[in-house]
């Protein structure tokens, strides 16, 4: 008789397969997915010293720690999936800092009976997301939920990243006086997602923006340490995050409504379903808070990147002891532009 | 976006506005009533008081199909959710609204009941496909817009035979409300509130048409000008209709004629009229009992009509005491004027119904005008 060389002698069903319980259950099935789906996908040298932590040299300096959670329904949508969101969304929020991604986890929730031909897909797509980027996934996670206690998979990734020194980028720092840019359309993703859901029943041709923001970010900050604000405008789109900023800071803002790019599409979209393009969420945009004297500089730097090609304008940053983001509308006449009350939109990232 | 940025276009709001400033006598007054709830929307979505000179008032009327629903019909459609086997499904607006003993329709979805949000009717008599052993109410609410499509899922239910498919009945009627508020005594008798015109409803008078206002056009004099919902929809019909007035004219005229005709939509109001009659009389926030303003299934149809299928109660329990979305409604105060303003009652938690839908007054100027208020009082 000869044994079997491989440790697992017949590979995942990559066709019919399902996830059962047995693959979170630290048994050989465990061992066998995490073998064949994640490393084979993931590949780089911390991760393939299979232990259950990831060691590895550390650069002097600040750095910066994130963590996310996407449980965004349906899966898969145009421009993306929750694998390259799952990267692309901690990436930026680790780039909101002007900082350089190092590294990133995934932690994988999956529901029992989930196709191992979608979580092949996520996991292909979330590799390369994460290659492309230059920001590996070097540990991980899985777990196995019985039927009917998750939704298909959720995925959490956690990120960290070093800041260049001189740099101290921060939701408080907006003054009054200061330039509010954004870095392309508004409304996007969340248009893209919606479009996929069964209930809406609506077509579009509009691809999500969800896309790794860092390289754009290093360019800028390496022409002005000095930005303000970065952040990404996702949950809630423009409108939440001016508010948080604009509370954090203790600043009010104007904004001018013509001035925010939005694709006709998605301006179409939004007008069929009632929404207001500045509460959609976006997931490869930001928005940069810098001293006016920057603004010219900063835009130029965009703009010149694939990702900030249709970067401009908004407005300013101004006094107000109410901290209210205001807006001149395309008829001349003000608004507030508030918080979303309740959701506009569950489950989009 | 073709025809939408030609009625958006700030340049020809600006022409507008110079017209309107420079037609208004300074010597008087205008007020200006828009009834529904899609005039008051995008008055404050697009700033447009801040095109209007002075002595021009916008004054929001009742027309939101959410906020005129009074506590008690919120009470029964709770009541409704709570029955064995019920699936209750709503348009998203009326989840939040307060009934009475602080509940909602959201809290009572947290409670456990079969709550549905759904986009149209269409929706809930897919679900009542779906789930023959559940009874699917559809919570119908709106005015003459939505009635035609309840009547459409009725005719379907129908025709599937769909016996566990009802419909909770709450159809309201636009002239009925209008002529309660012109016969109210603030405005009738002590002279309290001004209205010298009204903007007539848009997607309303799309099915009604504008032959309806001739009546109270003439009877109080009062000029109607039927407007559209974009911006300058509205700049317009403010145009017409202090030109109406300074001429002391009461005529309706149509601004939205690329979608509203003197008689209206004649399939839709044959069905409706088959299908609904009037209610003697009906509750509405703010403006009580008013008299044959609301429409009930007539009897060949009882079988979908979940107010005949349960014993759904009929309390009338009373709104918030504090709660001036009464006043509010009928145009006799304003947001700012209520104690709960932005206080207790905000759009995360509604003490009244004119702070839950978008076309509220109150959530309307919390959202997009509360800037004004403070800029008075500073």
């Amino acid at each position: 008789m000869t044994l079997p060389r491989r440790a697992h002698p017949r590979p995942l069903d990559l066709t019919h397969g399902r996830v059962d319980l047995t693959h979170g259950g630290g048994g050989r099935a465990m061992a066998q997915l995490v073998e064949e789906m994640f490393i084979a996908a993931f590949d780089n040298e911390a991760l393939n010293q299979r232990n259950d932590q990831a060691a590895f040299d550390v650069p002097a300096g600040r750095m910066v720690m994130t963590t996310d959670g996407y449980v965004i329904s349906p899966l898969f949508f145009p421009g993306g999936d929750i694998g390259s969101l799952a990267v692309h969304g901690t990436v930026n929020d680790i780039a909101m800092a002007g900082a350089v991604p190092l590294s990133l986890s995934a932690g994988f929730i999956i529901e029992e009976g989930f196709p191992l031909a979608d979580l092949a897909r996520i996991v292909a797509s979330m590799a390369k997301a994460s290659k492309e980027a230059g920001v590996p996934v070097v540990t991980g996670d899985t777990k196995v939920v019985e039927k009917g206690k998750g939704d298909g998979i959720f995925i959490t990734t956690a990120g960290i990243g070093t800041v260049p020194a001189g740099v101290e980028i921060s939701g408080d720092k907006a003054r009054p006086g200061d330039a509010i840019l954004i870095s392309g359309t508004m409304g996007d993703h969340g248009v893209a997602v919606m479009s996929q859901r069964e209930s809406l029943g609506f077509e579009t041709t509009i691809l999500s923006d969800s896309a790794a923001l860092h390289e754009m970010v290093a360019k800028m900050v390496a022409a002005v340490p000095g930005i303000h604000v970065l952040r990404d405008p996702t949950r809630g789109g423009l409108a939440a995050t001016l508010n948080e900023i604009a509370s954090q800071s203790a600043v009010g803002m104007l904004i001018e409504e013509a001035l925010v790019p939005v694709r006709p599409e998605v301006r179409g979209a939004c007008e069929l379903l009632g929404l207001d393009p500045l509460y959609v969420a976006n997931e490869g945009k930001l928005i940069c808070i810098c001293a006016e004297a920057d603004a010219e500089a900063l835009l130029a730097v965009m703009r010149a990147h694939p990702l900030g090609a249709d970067a401009t304008r908004i407005g300013s940053c101004r006094d107000d002891s109410h901290h209210f983001v205001q807006m001149r509308t395309g008829m001349g006449g003000m608004r507030v532009v508030d918080w979303l009350a309740g959701e506009q939109l569950p489950r989009i990232c | 976006m073709k025809y939408i940025d030609e009625f958006r276009d700030g340049t020809v709001a600006q022409g507008i506005a110079r017209t309107i400033a420079a037609e208004a006598d300074p010597a008087r007054s205008y007020h200006i009533m828009e009834f529904c709830g899609g005039h008051t929307h995008a008055i404050s979505r697009y700033g447009l008081e801040d095109l209007l000179p002075a002595n021009v008032r916008m004054i929001h009327g009742p027309g939101c199909p959410v906020c005129v629903l009074p506590v008690g019909r919120i009470d029964a459609a709770i009541w409704l959710a709570r029955q064995d086997g019920v699936t209750l499904c709503t348009y998203g607006d009326m989840l939040r609204v307060p009934g009475s003993k602080r509940l909602s329709l959201l809290k009572a979805k947290a409670e456990g009941c079969d709550i549905r949000m759904v986009y149209s009717t269409l929706d809930a008599l897919k679900l009542a496909q779906a789930m023959p052993e559940r009874q699917v109410v559809f919570f119908a609410i709106g005015f003459e817009t939505t009635t035609p499509p309840t009547a459409v899922a009725i005719k379907q239910a129908q025709a599937l035979n769909l016996p566990n498919f009802s419909v909770f009945c709450n159809h309201v009627l636009t002239p009925s409300a209008i002529t309660q508020i012109l016969d109210s005594p603030e405005v009738r008798t002590l002279g309290t509130v001004k209205l010298d015109a009204f903007i007539g409803p848009a997607h309303v008078s799309t099915i009604i048409g504008s032959r309806p206002y001739e009546y109270f056009a003439e009877e109080y004099q009062r000029p109607v000008v039927i407007a559209g919902f974009e911006p300058l929809d509205v700049m317009q019909a403010v145009r017409m209709l202090v030109r109406q007035i300074n001429e002391g004219r009461f005529d309706v005229e149509n601004e939205f004629s690329r979608a509203v005709t003197r008689d209206g939509n004649e399939k839709a109001k044959a069905l409706v009229a088959e299908m609904f009659e009037l209610r003697r009389s009906f509750e509405w926030r703010g403006l009580g009992l008013v008299p044959y303003s609301a429409l009930r299934l007539k009897e060949p149809f009882a079988a979908w009509d979940a107010e005949r299928r349960w014993d759904v109660p009929q309390d009338s329990p009373p709104d918030n005491k504090a709660c001036e979305c009464g006043a509010i409604l009928r145009g006799v105060k304003k947001p700012i004027d209520c104690k709960l303003f932005g206080t207790v009652c905000t759009p995360e938690n509604p003490m009244g119904s004119c702070m839950v839908s978008a076309e509220g007054a109150c959530a309307a100027h919390w959202t997009y005008g509360r800037f004004r208020d403070l800029e008075k009082s500073e």
